[in-house]
Order: C-alpha cells, then sequence, then structure tokens
C-alpha cells in the first residue's frame, strides 16, 4: 500500500479525519517551501498538497494565481521542487502530492517525472487539467513509479464517469465542493455533501473535499461527510500576507494549527 | 511538400493525432459533453441550418464577395490575386459566421448566459452582436493591453449592450482574456454558454468553430470555379489561434494540388517573447513546441520549464502562444504550411492594399498580404491564389495613425 493509502487506513483505525494543507512551491522561495512543509507536519497536517506552479493556472483563483507568479518569478522548477521534497523527505513522514497542471509535466517528461518524483519521495499527482481519457498512459506510467494518480470529481461528473474515475485513482478521490476556481469562499455548498455520498457508493477510495474551504468551521463540516479536507487559499493568503516577515513559517505554522484547533473543537486562543 | 492527406476529420473525442483533445478541469467535462452533443445533433438539424443559412444571408450579408484585385495582382507580377471578402460581413470580420451559429446553439440548450473572450475585439463585438439579436446578457473578458490597442471595439461592444471585463492578470492579452473566461465558465456552468471565439480551445470547439467557418471555404471555392473554371493554386490566411484560416482551407483538404498556407505573426524579431510564431524554428531559436494550454495539445510558445511565453504582435488577434489543433495536425503532416510576417511587413501589406485597391485590411489579414504577393510570384498570370481577408481595418486606424506621428 502507498503511504496515501496508509495514512488514510490509520486515520479509519483511530476513528479521525484528514487534515490536508495546500501550499504553493517556491513561494515565496524554496528554502522557505522546505521549512514550511515540516511546519505543516508539525501542526497537523495529515497529508500535504505542494502546488507545482504555472504561468495559466485556469482552475485557480486570484491568491493562488499570485502565488504562482511569485514562486515562478524566483524560478521554482519542477527539478528544484522535487530537489526540495528530497531534502525534506527523511524528516517528514506524512504523504506529499503534487498539484499542477499537465503542461509543466508534459515538459519534464512523463517517464523523468514518475521516476525523478518517486525518487525524491512525492507520494501522488493530481493534474487539475487531466481527465483519465486524456491520462491514460500518464497514470500507467505513474502507477508502475508506485505514485498515486489523483483525479477530481465534481458536481457535475454523472454518476457513469464518477465509476470511470474512480477506476483510474489510486489514493483518494478529490472532490471538488462546487463549480469554480480555488478560493475562500463563505459558505460551503451543499453540492459536496450530495457529491461526497455519490462516490461512496461507487468507490472504497477516501474522498477529501476542497476548493472554497477557508475556515475550521468548514473543515469539521466536511469531517461529518468527507474523510479528508483541503484548505489551500486561505493559508496561500497568511503566506502572502507574511510577506517577506522573518516569522513568515511561524506565523503559518499558528494559522494552521489553529485551523485544526478548531475544526477538532477546541478553542485555540492563542493562535 | 507534397502530402497525400484527403481529409483532416478528429476522432470522436476531438483529436487529429496528437493534437486537440481535452485538458480541462473535471468540472468542465459535463459542459462539454451537452455542448458536444447538441452540436451533433444540430448538424444533421435542417432547421438549425435553416435558421443559421437565413441569418447569413440576410443579417450578416453572406455570400461575401471573391474580388479580384487586379492591382496588387499587377504589382506581384504573378498568379491572379483573389480577396475573400470577409471585411465585408456584418460586424467587419469573419467572427460573426461562428458567433451567430454558436449563439444559436446556447439557444437550442436555453442558456440564460453568454460570455466570451477577445483579443482584437472582433470576436467580442460579434459576440455582443448576435447576443443583442438574441436578447441574452453577455460578458466579454479582454485583456487590459488589448483594451488599450483596441479602443474602438470596446465602445462599440458596450454600444451593443455588452459587459467588458478587463483581464489584468498574465500578460493581458487573448491568453489571459481565456484564461478568465475559462474561470468563469466553471463557476457558472449551469446556466452560462462559453462563447469561443477561435478554432482553438478544449473539444469539440475546434471541430464546431471550423464547422461554422468553414461557409468561407466554401463559397470560395464555388466562387473561384465559376470565375476561372478551374482550383485556386494558394489559398492564404493569417493564423492567431487558426478560424479564418482552417475556414478557408478546410473545403479545400482533399484538393492536393491547392497549397494552403498560414500566415503567423512574426512580431519584432525572432527571439522567444517578441512574436506569435508558433510554428518556426525550434524552441532554441524561439519557435513553439508542442505542449497543452486551454484544453487543447498544440503547437505552444513556451520555455523549457513548460512555462508559456509571452508573446508580441502588432496585431492583439495574433498575438497568442498557442494555435488551433487542427492547424498542428495540417502543419505536421505537410499537408499546410506556415510562414510568418513581421510587425513591419504586416503594416506595409495594410498600405500597399490601401494605396492598390482601396480597401483597408484588418491588421491581421495584413499579415497575409506581403507573403500573397510572393507566393503569387510562384505561379503563371493564368492562375489564381486567393487571400483571406478576414476582417476591416477600422479598428486598427488609430493606432497605424499613431505609429505614422512617430
Amino acid at each position: 500500500m502507498s503511504r496515501i493509502g496508509e495514512r488514510f487506513a490509520e486515520l479509519h483505525r483511530m476513528g479521525r479525519r484528514g487534515f490536508i494543507p495546500f501550499i504553493t512551491a517556491g513561494d515565496p522561495n524554496l528554502d522557505t517551501t522546505g521549512r514550511l512543509l515540516l511546519k505543516l507536519a508539525d501542526n497537523g497536517a495529515d497529508l500535504i498538497e505542494l502546488g507545482v506552479p504555472f504561468s495559466d493556472p485556469v482552475a485557480d483563483g486570484e491568491v493562488i494565481q499570485r502565488a504562482s507568479e511569485r514562486a515562478l518569478r524566483n524560478g521554482a522548477s519542477l527539478r528544484a521542487i522535487l530537489d526540495c521534497v528530497a531534502r525534506v523527505r527523511r524528516d517528514l513522514s506524512i504523504p506529499i502530492i503534487l498539484f499542477s497542471y499537465f503542461n509543466p509535466l508534459l515538459q519534464f517528461g512523463e517517464e523523468r517525472l514518475a521516476d525523478e518524483a518517486a525518487a525524491a519521495g512525492v507520494d501522488g499527482v493530481l493534474v487539475t487539467d487531466l481527465i483519465p481519457e486524456e491520462a491514460q498512459s500518464w497514470s500507467a506510467r505513474l502507477r508502475a513509479s508506485e505514485l498515486d494518480p489523483i483525479f477530481l470529481v465534481a458536481p457535475t461528473t454523472s454518476d457513469q464517469r464518477l465509476s470511470r474515475i474512480a477506476q483510474e485513482a489510486r489514493g483518494f478521490l478529490y472532490a471538488v465542493a462546487r463549480a469554480g476556481v480555488t478560493g475562500a469562499r463563505a459558505i460551503l455548498s451543499a453540492d459536496a455533501e450530495t457529491l461526497v455520498q455519490r462516490v461512496s457508493t461507487r468507490s472504497d477510495l477516501p474522498v477529501a473535499v476542497g476548493f472554497g474551504l477557508s475556515s475550521g468551521e468548514q473543515i469539521r463540516e466536511v469531517w461529518r461527510f468527507a474523510d479528508a479536507a483541503v484548505i489551500g487559499s486561505a493559508i496561500v493568503r497568511e503566506i502572502e500576507n507574511a510577506g517577506r516577515a522573518t516569522d513568515l513559517v511561524e506565523r503559518v505554522g499558528n494559522f494552521v494549527r489553529a485551523l485544526r484547533a478548531t475544526a477538532e473543537g477546541h478553542s485555540d486562543r492563542e493562535a | 511538400m507534397k502530402s497525400t492527406i484527403r481529409r483532416s476529420e478528429p476522432d470522436e473525442r476531438g483529436h487529429w493525432g496528437k493534437f486537440g483533445g481535452r485538458y480541462v478541469p473535471e468540472t468542465l467535462v459535463a459542459p462539454l459533453e451537452e455542448l458536444t452533443r447538441e452540436f451533433t445533433r444540430a448538424r444533421t438539424d435542417e432547421k438549425f441550418w435553416g435558421e443559421l443559412e437565413e441569418l447569413r444571408r440576410n443579417y450578416s450579408g453572406r455570400p461575401t464577395p471573391l474580388f479580384h484585385a487586379r492591382r496588387l495582382s499587377e504589382h506581384a507580377g504573378g498568379a491572379k490575386i483573389f480577396l475573400k471578402r470577409e471585411d465585408l460581413a456584418h460586424t467587419g470580420s469573419h467572427k460573426i459566421n461562428n458567433a451567430i451559429g454558436q449563439a444559436l446553439l446556447a439557444r437550442r440548450m436555453k442558456k440564460r448566459r453568454v460570455i466570451a473572450e477577445t483579443g482584437a475585439g472582433q470576436h467580442g463585438v460579434a459576440t455582443a452582436t448576435v447576443c443583442a439579436l438574441f436578447d441574452l446578457p453577455c460578458v466579454i473578458y479582454m485583456g487590459a493591453e488589448d483594451v488599450r490597442r483596441q479602443e474602438l471595439n470596446v465602445f462599440r461592444m458596450r454600444l451593443l449592450g455588452a459587459e467588458v471585463v478587463t483581464v489584468h492578470s498574465g500578460t493581458r492579452t487573448l491568453k489571459d482574456a481565456i484564461n478568465e473566461a475559462l474561470r468563469d465558465w466553471v463557476t457558472n456552468v449551469h446556466d452560462t454558454y462559453y462563447l469561443l471565439g477561435s478554432a482553438l480551445g478544449p473539444h469539440p470547439f475546434p471541430l464546431l468553430v471550423r464547422e461554422l467557418q468553414s461557409v468561407i471555404g466554401r463559397e470560395a471555392r464555388e466562387q473561384i470555379l465559376a470565375r476561372e473554371g478551374k482550383l485556386p493554386r494558394a489559398l492564404i490566411a493569417c493564423v492567431g489561434g487558426g478560424s479564418n484560416a482552417i475556414g478557408l482551407f478546410h473545403p479545400f483538404i482533399a484538393d492536393e494540388n491547392v497549397r494552403l498556407v498560414g500566415v503567423e505573426a512574426g512580431g519584432r524579431g525572432l527571439t522567444m517573447g517578441e512574436h506569435a510564431a508558433r510554428f518556426r524554428s525550434a524552441p532554441s531559436s524561439g519557435g513553439g513546441c508542442i505542449g497543452v494550454l486551454q484544453g487543447t495539445m498544440s503547437y505552444v510558445l513556451q520555455d523549457a520549464n513548460g512555462q508559456i511565453a509571452r508573446t508580441h504582435s502588432i496585431s492583439a488577434g495574433l498575438d497568442y502562444a498557442a494555435v488551433g489543433p487542427e492547424h498542428a495536425f495540417l502543419h505536421e503532416n505537410g499537408r499546410a504550411q506556415y510562414t510568418c510576417a513581421s510587425d513591419a511587413e504586416a503594416l506595409e501589406g495594410f498600405r500597399l492594399c490601401a494605396r492598390l485597391e482601396g480597401i483597408t485590411p484588418a491588421l491581421e489579414s495584413s499579415h497575409a498580404i506581403l507573403p500573397a504577393l510572393r507566393l503569387a510570384r510562384e505561379f503563371p498570370r493564368g492562375d489564381a491564389i486567393i487571400v483571406n481577408l478576414s476582417g476591416r481595418g477600422d479598428k486598427d486606424s488609430q493606432l497605424i495613425a499613431q505609429l505614422e506621428k512617430s
């Protein structure tokens, strides 16, 4: 079983749900990203999604677009991002999932990515603009290197497609909470719960919910019906707000710990 | 190069060879499938074609003339040059052909809102026009740089009742307008129709837009046969996304002796960032390579890390990092050849056409003029070539006036 599969199995045994923070690799620079990965793990992350920046992120809202621009200005190439993961891997026990668009991976090369990402200690790859119909050789290649191909399912996905996507996917399925791009929204759509229910009757894979979640309360709400919740833009915004502050990593750690505490129903006022 | 390609049809998932396809976030698969179904139904529905034909004839003014440009031909000193006068279509370019057809689909699908991207503003104006006609609310996304370059068209869109949203992200041109339109669509999938303006994007758009634009080539073929009694030796058209070119080329694909020539924007020079010539040379010398942008696999100007490159063209409509997938296919199998014209050559083409024929083409279409003169010289005087004059240059007058002052 992959590290992702093991992690969800362990959560399941403990009767717990997962918390998956997202950050953009290289925002504001890769040295900070390495320290952030460790800090997120220390502050309650069960898995981490690591964004590989792309110049034209059509699935992302403004916050992650800006983070991608900052990262690209600072030269965050895929090879440098894998080096960064490799450096922290031995101090990090939780799974890391690359979250990207197809073109940067395509130019890196399918074979090369599968080999080098696995060697760096990456556990899964989610490509937002790659649907299973276009991804067959791609997911086979990832699986051959023991990397989990993660796929999105959306409220607009038909039941028939849900089954098909579930067959192609490994690790977990990522349910898009509502039609739209990434970014904080005040209200969690009822679409998310309906979608997770539809997925659960067709697949045994764990289901994580993301796109639009931003608060501890929303995580708790998602935990009621799904295996894990993803928080992206809210954390990335915290990184943006910290700017060049020397305590950026500490601040983001506190923010994430507070999210987790709220989700679990503790008040963590000092954060 | 001689090719044996007699057909250029995609497979059922929109692939021309390795090009095309559907590279989109999962949320967009359902609306793309819905559109594919409706388009497939409409293709064999006489009522759809009847309505379209009526609007083409009496609203947009088709068929457009095929004009023998005698003085340009004389100037070239070779084959007769014919201009397919898409500049005379309603709203001033070929874009209306696609906009009318897709607006009919939007109405059949009972969509309550239309969105579109625009580069030069021609597609935005065409979309705003048909939305006024069909009483559909309409939002047009346009890059800030293009808003600056094409002020007149922004004004026209607003007069027609469209909301124009200026896009400040990325390179602030057509590519970024498409990104923003896709983000709108993914958020409002249930009631919104995305009226994409060129033969690019995810399946079925490249096929759908080509089918609607092929009226250009079908008319041109009939017109030239009626007039000259034989097929032209070559067709030539500018290529941004490539809809006017594919619309002219497609009905001639099986005519192996008719050369197909696309003209890309050569901009200010050969280095990456200074042009929009996706097919020119190797990436190491500033050209494009195969990649995925905005839903489709094609030739893309990009850096070694797969980040999309900046582009430049004097004409907003050609200033785009990728190209429609069918052009990539025709390039790869050699059925069509692609060349480029620089900003300066486009301006010279514009002036020549104005002075010699009393026709001011859009700067986009102006890119095809000088290459057309060179092409005409390759053939004897008794033969003919056709240039797609895809749009008129009124929108560019201000820009050209400024350039002449400086």
